[in-house]
């Protein structure tokens, strides 16, 4: 016992002295107010990343008006062309007329909802003491951008059209399964579109899984799983009943759940209040 | 025209070597040149039912991969004449056999003999499917319990599918041999009925062969019960049923209680008053 109190006061005292230790470590830890009088903090690298957007060039030409008129037809079937999109203006082709008034130019076209963020084909001197005056110009060399716009041309596409409602389409037709042999042990048959109509027996350890109802003119030895489309409203008929699970729309039942008396008459099954509901059919 | 008949049931025990062997020697018995086939690779019954188990040289699988001709592997039985048994490797296992190579076996045999009997292994795997792939018709061997008949009508949806003859549209020959049959379990209700195996399987009856101790005694005499001792029991349905299978008309007969002897039925009587 005192063996055991000993070393507990010397894990306290440890312990203590850690924390102390600790305490000290603590107050060494160089803070940036005592580092500021001596050494200068290494700056943090700054990382600058390259990245490739597309930005969409605009190219206005004259006669303006005309341009532009065809630039607002264009943008009335495609309200949403420019939304959020990087524009360059490329001025190369209005450059050279000293009358334009680029900046009412620039001005024009941001009504219109595009975001200049450069222009091309022109100097700073034609957009200096404007409020445009600020945007990069991209490459001032005339004769480069004069030559030619590049980039790839692009269509303006028009807005998906907005149509009457469509009529709702006729349901499909559910075509049925007739399947004139027995099903084998091992065996399943599956029509998620229709009902399912076998003319012999479905063996133990066989499957009928159908979209809607099940009709077996034999013994239903297997499984019968209905309604996978039309839910509740599927039923399954058999002319005799010896089953080990049936189901409709999710609800089902395994052999042992139903009234032995059922068992090896003709019988129909349906869904009423969420349960299997069986009726003998002679 | 041979035929090619496989001996088949899904489940294992039975019957289906003793009943290869069985039809096989009673059909060699009625004239008709015969070949087993036993297909079981891996874990071989055949050449010991047939009593060849200490001349087998060459198998299966040689042949298959060419490592042997078929006339080195052919074993003809010292008994019959007209009865041949190409026995299974019993050190390879069942990935030894190729379709290629046994679609080939089965052709050759076809061209030497009558009735090219395979007999197939237990299970649905590669071996039984093998054994099952080229036959014109087959014979489902059934014990009258729920397992034996479930695993039948697997393996009958299974002859109607995967096998070449159904493949190709053909409407694929099946024929139930019941085995192992007890009259008296049967009549006290502890066996499944003739009648409701039948309509499970759905599928027309060759033959009843009754539970005997003849068919283990010829087993383990190496001979096939039908050559052992003809005037058993199991002999007789085993003869009948191959009787049946070339053509003739035989009314099957359901094995009944075994007639109680004179004494006992004397005694019975007084018992009785």
């Amino acid at each position: 016992m005192r063996l055991i109190a000993e070393g507990l006061k010397d894990r306290l005292t440890g312990g203590r002295a850690n924390m102390t230790a600790s305490l000290i470590d603590t107050a060494q830890t160089p803070s940036l107010a005592l580092r500021m009088d001596s050494s200068p903090l290494p700056l943090p690298a700054v990382r600058i990343r390259g990245r490739s957007f597309m930005a969409l060039i605009v190219v206005p030409e004259a006669p303006l008006e005309a341009w532009f008129a065809a630039l607002d037809e264009q943008l009335r079937r495609a309200t949403g062309f420019f939304t959020d999109r990087p524009v360059i203006a490329n001025l190369s082709a209005v450059q050279d007329d000293e009358t334009a008034n680029l900046p009412a130019l620039l001005d024009a076209l941001q009504e219109r909802g595009m975001r200049l963020v450069a222009v091309e084909g022109t100097d700073a001197a034609r957009l200096a003491g404007s409020s445009w005056a600020h945007l990069a110009n991209l490459r001032q060399r005339l004769e480069d951008s004069r030559q030619t716009a590049e980039g790839r041309a692009l269509a303006i596409p028009d807005d998906p059209p907005e149509s009457a409602p469509e009529p709702p389409p006729e349901p499909p037709a559910l075509p049925s399964l007739i399947v004139d042999r027995p099903v084998r042990s091992g065996q399943a048959v599956i029509h998620e579109h229709g009902d399912v109509v076998i003319i012999g027996a479905v063996a133990s350890g066989a499957e009928i899984i159908a979209g809607g109802s099940i009709h077996v003119y034999g013994a239903l030895r297997g499984r019968a799983i209905a309604g996978l489309k039309t839910g509740e409203a599927a039923r399954i008929f058999c002319r005799k009943l010896n089953a080990e699970m049936l189901c409709i729309d999710g609800v089902f039942e395994t052999a042992e759940q139903w009234s032995e008396a059922l068992n090896g008459r003709a019988v129909q099954i349906q869904l009423a209040h969420g349960a299997l509901q069986f009726s003998t059919l002679d | 025209m041979s035929k090619v008949m496989v001996v088949t049931s899904g489940k294992g025990g039975v019957g289906k070597t003793t009943s290869s062997a069985a039809l096989g020697a009673a059909l060699a018995q009625a004239g008709q040149n015969v070949v087993i086939v036993d297909f079981d690779v891996g874990l071989r019954n055949l050449d010991l039912v047939m009593g060849a188990e200490r001349r087998v040289v060459y198998d299966l699988v040689n042949v298959v991969q060419g490592d042997a001709k078929l006339a080195q592997a052919l074993i003809r039985d010292k008994r019959l004449d007209t009865l041949s048994l190409l026995p299974a490797s019993q050190t390879r296992d069942k990935d030894a056999l190729t379709e290629e190579g046994v679609k080939m076996v089965i052709n050759e045999l076809r061209e030497k003999f009558d009735w090219v009997l395979c007999d197939s292994p237990a299970g649905i795997e590669k071996g039984a499917m093998l054994a099952m792939r080229f036959a014109d018709l087959a014979v489902v061997v059934t014990n009258p319990e729920v397992s034996s008949v479930r695993d039948s009508d697997r393996i009958i949806g299974m002859l109607d599918s995967k096998t070449v003859h159904a493949e190709n549209g053909g409407k694929f020959e099946k024929h139930l041999l019941l085995t192992r049959y007890s009259p008296a379990r049967a009549a006290r209700g502890e066996m499944l009925k003739v009648e409701d195996v039948l309509d499970i399987l759905a599928i027309p009856l060759l033959g009843i062969v009754p539970e005997s101790e003849e068919v283990l005694n010829a087993s383990n005499f190496g001979c096939p019960v039908t050559l052992h001792n003809p005037a058993s029991a199991p002999a007789r349905a085993y003869a009948d049923a191959a009787r049946r299978l070339l053509g003739e008309k035989i009314e099957i007969v359901q094995p009944s209680a075994e007639k109680p002897g004179l004494f006992s039925r004397l005694f019975n009587r007084k018992a009785m008053a």
